[in-house]
């Protein structure tokens, strides 16, 4: 453990893109999980004689058309839009990872099974899919999360399969059957390790697309509702007002969406250096 | 008397892959089978160093696999200690008690060691799933063990890709006697490496197989190293074993015609007369693709053939004491002439039906 | 202007030095060797894994990677100075009079083109065919190599064919301009002994018939020996010895040649017969490596092997070693 704490060091030490995009994330963490304590003011109390002032002192990102605290908001809405998309996304993991490690592995029917479960899914432009999910269960954050979560299980699916279905016939699997080790836990013990280090950079791509997926919905109508908080529907609501000269309703959440989406892009990479053991020299 | 029987005995081992396209309708004949191993039988005694000798597509890989139970046989006994093991299902043989007793050096040391185990956890790997060990026991074992095989301590904690070559060998072959085993096979285990680090790890199997015991069945291509380590020799061809016998004689009086083209082939150092003395084989291996069974495997590129050979199957005869050989026509004197032959070429069919049922043609 | 002299030597190296620049620092990969190989004669570049043999035999041929960089040194070959001349006198000989043939042959084929073709692409380029006898001429070569039924071998992908037949393709592509010079790089690794002997003698019967010079690259002292005049030991980018091949064996001069024999199985009557080669390659990345670089290793060294820079010498006929205190 504390070798692998080492090299994460040696690793962050060496990259300052990496670095920085995990101090970034570190604050978002941050952010979530203090989220009210942190808002200097209460994002849904409004006051509409404060309506769409901008930027100042008082209000650092301004506020928006029911006086509330922009910044405040966007505090606040970090716990929610991070939730949605890490909890999307580790079902997606979870689910798609296994799935396409099991097809990769065993082949037969499982593998036809999942490749057609996949197939169907990826027939569909996929926020389409996410729209038409969320539409017909309901708007609720659940929803939100199960439709983005599906939406993002083929990639998984699709690179656990092809890991697995190349290292099956790899010497050390061979070895580990002489070793005693039933399938399953050559599946779970020795392939599984060996796929993370990729999976690893798809997670951190994956949190950005299930990001902007959950902002997206918002933004047209099927994702949270308001009045909470959340990055994209506070896009949404700033939109009509960019045109009649008060950006920062917009601006900012769009901001701070964009950073949110880069640092995990930017992450991606250096958790696969943490964990990737061919990386340690 | 349990010292006299052998440790290994296998007997009519027969293993048949299907190939050719499936059909799902028009069920007619039954499909063509590849006869990998084709009736093999030898014995492997207690403190003998076996050699199995032979070219890509003789059978020598599937019975390597047949052997550790990695892979089910279609026909023929596997007996070891007494003990039927080839009734045990190779998925099950995972949990079956002679699974220790049977281990296996890979050839190459890179492929057979997983990328995210470090050393240690390669070579407790076998202690934790067969011997339950853990704890202070499987730190002291795992140490005593690279100990034995010339692994400095330190070295545990890497990974593959932080070690040589050497090491990495060093690495399998401790995992592969850190449970005991009786048997080991050693499968080309320094064809991959360098000709020096080479020295030592064949002085290393040497020195364990006094230490700990052991017997080897020691499969390679390259016969000088066998030469060097084995006791026996089997040598086979397309499935079939074509001679046996103690490694000193076949090397030096090879009744088999194939065994006698395989020695001619090895360069010598020092010595540029090779080819002059060269015996070649012409001509194509014979397809393993539903052979048959009353042609003998060499026919065909055999200079001694006559009609015989394409009648009746050679079964292992003894030639001289301990040495046996599938052949008609022996080679008892090195230095007669080849008799008289027609040398049938094998048909054009046999290619065309390779590449018909989409197999990759074996020819040189 | 490529000469027919017999007494000039068709490829001459001198003092060639190569390095490589790479994250973890600058790998002198080969550092002041020099050797001759005259038309018609066979010379082995022996030596195991990173001592630099393929190395320089890339560097003749001029594709090295982009990362390499030669220090020193010069490479003539037929009269022209191969490091000096511009990328398009090198791309005109190389391929007609300059001919290299790889270790993985399946690998060094195109997978998606019919041998066929591949081997009309070198005609169509460097020899004097028009494009439409150069399918006839490829089946020609095809035959030359002798595989059986060329016709329709001629239209089979590598992957249809084994890897004794890819590699008789690589031949038949290397030498369809009937070159000068014929580079084999570890032809025969991976392939089946039987096979080997086919591929070697082949190579052998083809050079011996066009009067072709053969430079092969490889760690097995016995395929040396047994294909070629001459053997020059590399050990960790340096030429220890040339020598002609049985001079070689009878009395190896210098110490790690002497050690290399002694550790090869095929000549060993026993196990206990076989000798290790004490130590390990040095560090090519260093920055302090000695100027004999075998001698961290040797027995025999004595102070003056760590300081005194090295120089080849003449000992005998046609032979020379590089070592202050030879056998």
């Amino acid at each position: 453990m504390t070798a692998t704490l080492r090299h994460a060091g040696y690793v962050l030490g060496e990259n300052p893109v990496t670095a920085f995009a995990f101090t970034l994330f570190f604050l978002f963490v941050l952010c979530a999980a203090l989220g009210p304590a942190l808002a200097p003011y209460d994002p849904l109390a409004s006051d509409t004689a404060k309506a769409l002032t901008g930027p100042s002192p008082a209000h650092w990102f301004g506020t928006d058309q029911l006086g509330r605290d922009i910044f405040s908001r966007i505090v606040v809405a970090t716990r929610l839009d991070l939730g949605i998309a890490m909890t999307a996304v580790a079902l997606a993991f979870g689910i798609g990872a296994l799935a396409g490690l099991a097809a990769g592995y065993y082949g037969g029917w499982i593998d036809r099974i999942v490749g057609r479960a996949v197939d169907t899914i990826m027939a569909f432009p996929l926020f389409v899919l996410a729209m038409g999910i969320v539409a017909e269960l309901g708007n609720s954050v659940a929803n939100i999360v199960y439709a983005t979560a599906i939406i993002n299980l083929p990639i998984y699916a699709r690179l656990a399969r092809a890991e697995a279905n190349v290292r099956r016939s790899a010497g050390f699997v061979d070895a580990a059957r002489l070793c005693g080790n039933s399938e399953a836990r050559i599946v779970f013990g020795q392939l599984l390790p060996n796929i993370l280090p990729l999976m690893m950079v798809q997670v951190s791509l994956t949190l950005g697309f299930a990001i902007l997926n959950a902002a997206g919905l918002s933004f047209i109508g099927l994702g949270v509702r308001p009045p909470t908080a959340e990055w994209g529907i506070m896009v949404a609501e700033g939109a009509s007002f960019i045109v009649s000269g008060e950006w920062w309703v917009a601006f900012f959440p769009g901001v701070v969406l964009m950073a949110a989406v880069f640092c995990f892009n930017l992450m991606g990479d250096g958790l696969r250096d943490i964990v990737d053991p061919l990386r340690r020299t | 008397m349990t010292s006299d029987r052998p440790l290994l005995a296998v007997d009519g081992l027969r293993k048949l892959y299907p190939v050719g396209k499936h059909r799902i309708w028009g069920r007619g004949a039954a499909p063509s089978l590849l006869h990998a191993v084709d009736g093999v039988s030898f014995t492997i005694g207690r403190g003998e160093t076996v050699g199995l000798v032979g070219e890509s597509g003789c059978g020598k890989t599937t019975i390597v696999r047949l052997i550790a139970r990695l892979l089910d046989a279609s026909h023929g006994s596997i007996c070891f200690d007494g003990l039927e093991i080839g009734k045990i299902p190779a998925r099950h043989f995972g949990l079956a008690p002679p699974r220790a007793q049977i281990q296996m050096v890979f050839q190459d040391a890179t492929d057979s060691l997983n990328p995210r185990f470090t050393a240690f956890r390669a070579i407790a790997d076998p202690l934790l799933r067969l011997r339950r060990l853990s704890g202070t026991a499987l730190r002291a074992r795992v140490e005593e063990v690279a100990r034995l095989t010339g692994l400095p301590p330190e070295l545990l904690s890497r990974f593959p890709h932080q070690l040589s070559g050497g090491q990495k060998a060093r690495v399998g072959i401790a995992r592969a006697i850190a449970v005991e085993p009786r048997l080991l096979i050693l499968d080309e285990p320094t064809s991959a490496l360098d000709v020096s680090v080479q020295v030592v790890i064949l002085r290393l199997l040497q020195d364990l197989k006094r230490q700990l015991d052991l017997s080897y069945l020691f499969v390679s291509h390259d016969l000088n190293v066998v030469r060097l380590l084995c006791n026996r020799i089997l040598v086979m061809y397309l499935g079939h074993i074509v001679e046996s016998g103690p490694a000193d004689r076949v090397f030096a009086a090879p009744a088999h015609p194939y065994t006698q083209a395989l020695l001619s082939a090895v360069p010598k150092p020092g010595f540029a007369g090779g080819r002059s003395t060269r015996i070649g084989l012409p001509g194509e291996p014979r397809s393993p693709i539903d052979p048959a069974p009353h042609i003998c495997p060499l026919y065909g590129r055999c200079g001694r053939a006559t009609e015989k050979c394409m009648v009746d199957m050679p079964a292992l005869r003894a030639i001289a004491a301990g040495q046996f050989a599938a052949c008609h026509y022996p080679i008892t004197d090195p230095a007669a002439e080849p008799q008289p032959l027609a040398v049938n070429e094998p048909s054009a069919e046999d290619d065309y039906r390779d590449l018909a049922l989409g197999q990759r043609g074996q020819n040189p | 202007m490529i000469g027919n002299s017999n007494t000039v030597p068709l490829l001459a190296v001198e003092d060639l030095g190569i390095e490589f620049r790479t994250r973890s620092g600058t790998v002198r990969a080969v550092d002041g060797i020099g050797f001759e190989l005259c038309r018609g004669k066979t010379m082995a570049l022996v030596g195991e894994s990173g001592s630099g043999k393929s190395v320089t035999a890339y560097a003749i041929m001029g594709i090295l990677d982009a990362a390499a960089r030669i220090t020193s040194g010069q490479i003539v070959f037929g009269g022209l100075a191969l490091l000096q001349a511009g990328e398009k006198a090198i791309a005109e000989i190389r391929g007609r009079e300059l001919a290299i043939i790889f270790q993985n042959p399946r690998t060094a084929l195109n997978p998606i083109r019919p041998v066929g073709k591949q081997i009309a692409d070198v005609l169509l380029r460097h020899g004097n065919v028009t494009a439409a006898q150069a399918p006839g001429r490829a089946i020609e070569m095809l035959a030359k190599v002798r595989i059986p039924d060329p016709e329709r071998r001629a239209r089979s992908y590598p992957f249809e064919l084994s890897g004794g037949m890819c590699q008789r393709v690589m031949i038949a592509m290397a030498l369809a301009c009937a070159p000068q010079l014929l580079i084999a790089d570890e032809p025969t690794t991976g392939l089946d002994i039987t096979t080997q002997a086919v591929i070697m003698d082949l190579i052998a019967e083809l050079a011996a018939s066009q009067n072709m010079a053969t430079l092969l690259i490889t760690h097995d002292l016995g395929l040396a020996s047994e294909y070629c005049d001459h053997i020059a030991v590399m050990h960790a980018g340096h030429i220890v010895e040339t020598a002609p091949m049985e001079a070689l064996f009878a009395a190896p001069h210098h110490p790690y040649t002497a050690k290399l024999i002694a550790a090869t199985p095929g000549g060993a009557p026993s196990l206990d017969a076989l000798v290790a080669i004490p130590g390990a390659l040095p560090d090519l990345r260093r920055a302090d490596l000695p100027p004999c670089r075998y001698s961290e290793r040797c027995e025999r060294a004595a102070p003056d092997c760590f300081d005194r820079p090295l120089r080849r010498r003449s000992v005998g006929d046609d032979r020379r070693v590089a070592c202050h205190f030879p056998l």
